[in-house]
């Protein structure tokens, strides 16, 4: 499968892409008021503590991040032998009336999507939730759609985007496998 | 990390370090679970647990219960007062009868050892789960013994523990021992003679301690047995006042284990026996820490067991 890679944007695309998410989501919602950063894990939630950054820096006050692990939550649990490891859910701070930002890297099928907005139900009643993404690939297998997109990216089935990170967690490139 | 692929969990011997550690991981990652207001999440939904308690238990069966619920499963208790046992119904027939109805895990206490083995023989399409198999293991206890100790000091390696008490019908030392020599803590056992198997050094990294002073010297944790007056048949302790003199936790030689040493014990707590209601309520007892461990641990067991390879 991963006979070809390309890297379809560079470090510096990813920060662009997500310094303008960063503003667009000062801009729906007219500051950082409510708002908290949720990303899934994993890829997700390093790209939730870059927005955060990122936020903090534009309007001067300190973002709220957390991050969920979907694991508990998919619809194929039973189909999966053997069972995925757990990772750990951070949310400590209640959701109530929260706008939530949902972060994820890649948006697919969309049934990662709905796993994680479960799970944030059950943390408790958020006013709103939105979801920013850095690649959406398309293919969905759910009516769902993302508010924020750092970049679209028409692929076939057969084909795999991956954003990849260093040590410290910082994205430094998205590769599109074919 | 290696996947964790078993179907069953009858004994820690049977789990390597890497399991052991997955288990620990999974378990300390579904704690956050536990301190929502909606305790629950979907993973087990559509999955049924049979409790089968042979022996008496309160704290493990009600955990049991309480973790498959807490993963959605549906949870069902059959204790042998209830059941046909009773009437004369053997373990095989019983599991078969069970079978029909089609649970996807049996969680079991019996008094015969190893009775998890022949459950598992019989019942392959199912998980089976030891919840306490009569002096051999019990290895729910001995993960959140793990868990506890793991919070507490952050690792498991080099960490000394003492194990005090009735070593011989123990399942829950055995458990421990099997589990903590495999992440490389060093064990120190005391007890009276009559409660000490032969060969218990064969283990591992595991000393016979002469005196009691000699296994809580300098050590990390404390972990104090109860006398299992049920279990020992003949009396192997003149009474319980000379046993707790040589052989109780009290505040006196609790000051020869290293200073942050934390206190453990499986419950039901003799007090005053075992230990002095001065040490089961001071600082040092983790006590009901372990209780709360219990549940995370056991999510951690079922959700495990549920994606293992059946035969």
């Amino acid at each position: 499968m991963a006979d070809e890679k390309t890297v379809i944007m560079d470090g510096a695309g990813v920060k662009r892409a997500l310094t303008r998410i960063s503003h667009e989501i000062l801009e729906r919602n007219k500051g950082l008021t409510n708002v908290v950063l949720i990303g899934i894990r994993s890829g997700g939630a390093f790209l939730a503590t870059e927005i955060g950054t990122t936020l903090a820096l534009i309007e001067g006050e300190k973002a709220t991040v957390g991050a969920v692990d979907i694991t508990l939550y998919r619809d194929d649990v039973s189909g999966q032998m053997p069972h995925l490891p757990v990772g750990k859910t951070e949310i400590p701070f209640s959701l109530e009336g929260k706008k939530v930002i949902l972060v994820d890297d890649v948006l697919f099928t969309g049934r990662t999507i709905r796993a994680a907005m479960d799970a944030l139900m059950d943390h408790g009643r958020p006013d709103s939730i939105q979801l920013a993404v850095l690649i959406d690939r398309g293919h969905r297998e759910l009516p769902i759609r993302a508010d924020f997109v750092g970049r679209n990216v028409p692929t076939s089935l057969r084909e795999n985007v991956q954003v990849i990170f260093d040590s410290a967690n910082t994205p430094v490139e998205v590769i599109l496998e074919k | 990390m290696a996947e964790f692929k078993h179907k069953d969990i009858i004994a820690l011997r049977d789990l390597t370090k890497e399991d052991i550690e997955r288990l620990l991981t999974t378990a300390e990652n579904m704690r956050e679970i536990n301190s929502r207001d909606i305790k629950k999440v979907p993973t087990l939904r559509g999955k049924t647990i049979i409790n089968l308690f042979y022996e008496s238990s309160t704290r493990t069966r009600t955990s049991f219960e309480i973790a498959g619920k807490r993963l959605s499963a549906d949870t069902v208790n059959i204790t042998p007062s209830s059941s046909s046992a009773t009437k004369g119904e053997t373990l095989a027939d019983t599991a078969l009868n069970l079978l029909a109805m089609k649970p996807d895990i049996i969680v079991m206490r019996h008094a015969v050892s190893g009775s998890h083995y022949f459950l598992s023989k019989k019942l392959p399409g199912c998980s089976i789960i030891n919840a306490g198999d009569g002096t051999h293991e019990h290895p729910s206890q001995g993960l959140l013994d793990m868990l506890t100790m793991k919070d507490r000091f952050g690792k498991l390696d080099g960490l000394k523990v003492a194990i005090i008490g009735d070593i011989t019908h123990s399942r829950v030392a055995r458990s421990n021992i099997q589990g903590l020599t495999k992440l490389g803590s060093q064990i120190f056992l005391a007890g009276p003679p009559t409660m000490m198997p032969p060969g218990v050094e064969l283990l591992g990294n595991v000393t016979v301690c002469g005196t009691m002073k000699e296994a809580i010297q300098d050590a990390d944790v404390v972990m104090m047995l109860r006398i299992q007056q049920e279990r020992q048949g003949k009396t192997l302790m003149p009474n319980a006042r000379e046993y707790s003199r040589y052989f109780g936790l009290n505040p006196e030689n609790i000051k020869l284990a290293k200073p942050d040493a934390i206190v453990m014990h499986p419950g039901p707590i003799n007090r005053g026996v075992e230990m002095s209601s001065y040490v089961v309520d001071g600082d040092q007892s983790h006590v009901l820490k372990q209780v709360e461990n219990g549940v995370a641990v056991r999510m951690a067991m079922l959700y495990h067991v549920c994606g293992g390879e059946l035969e």
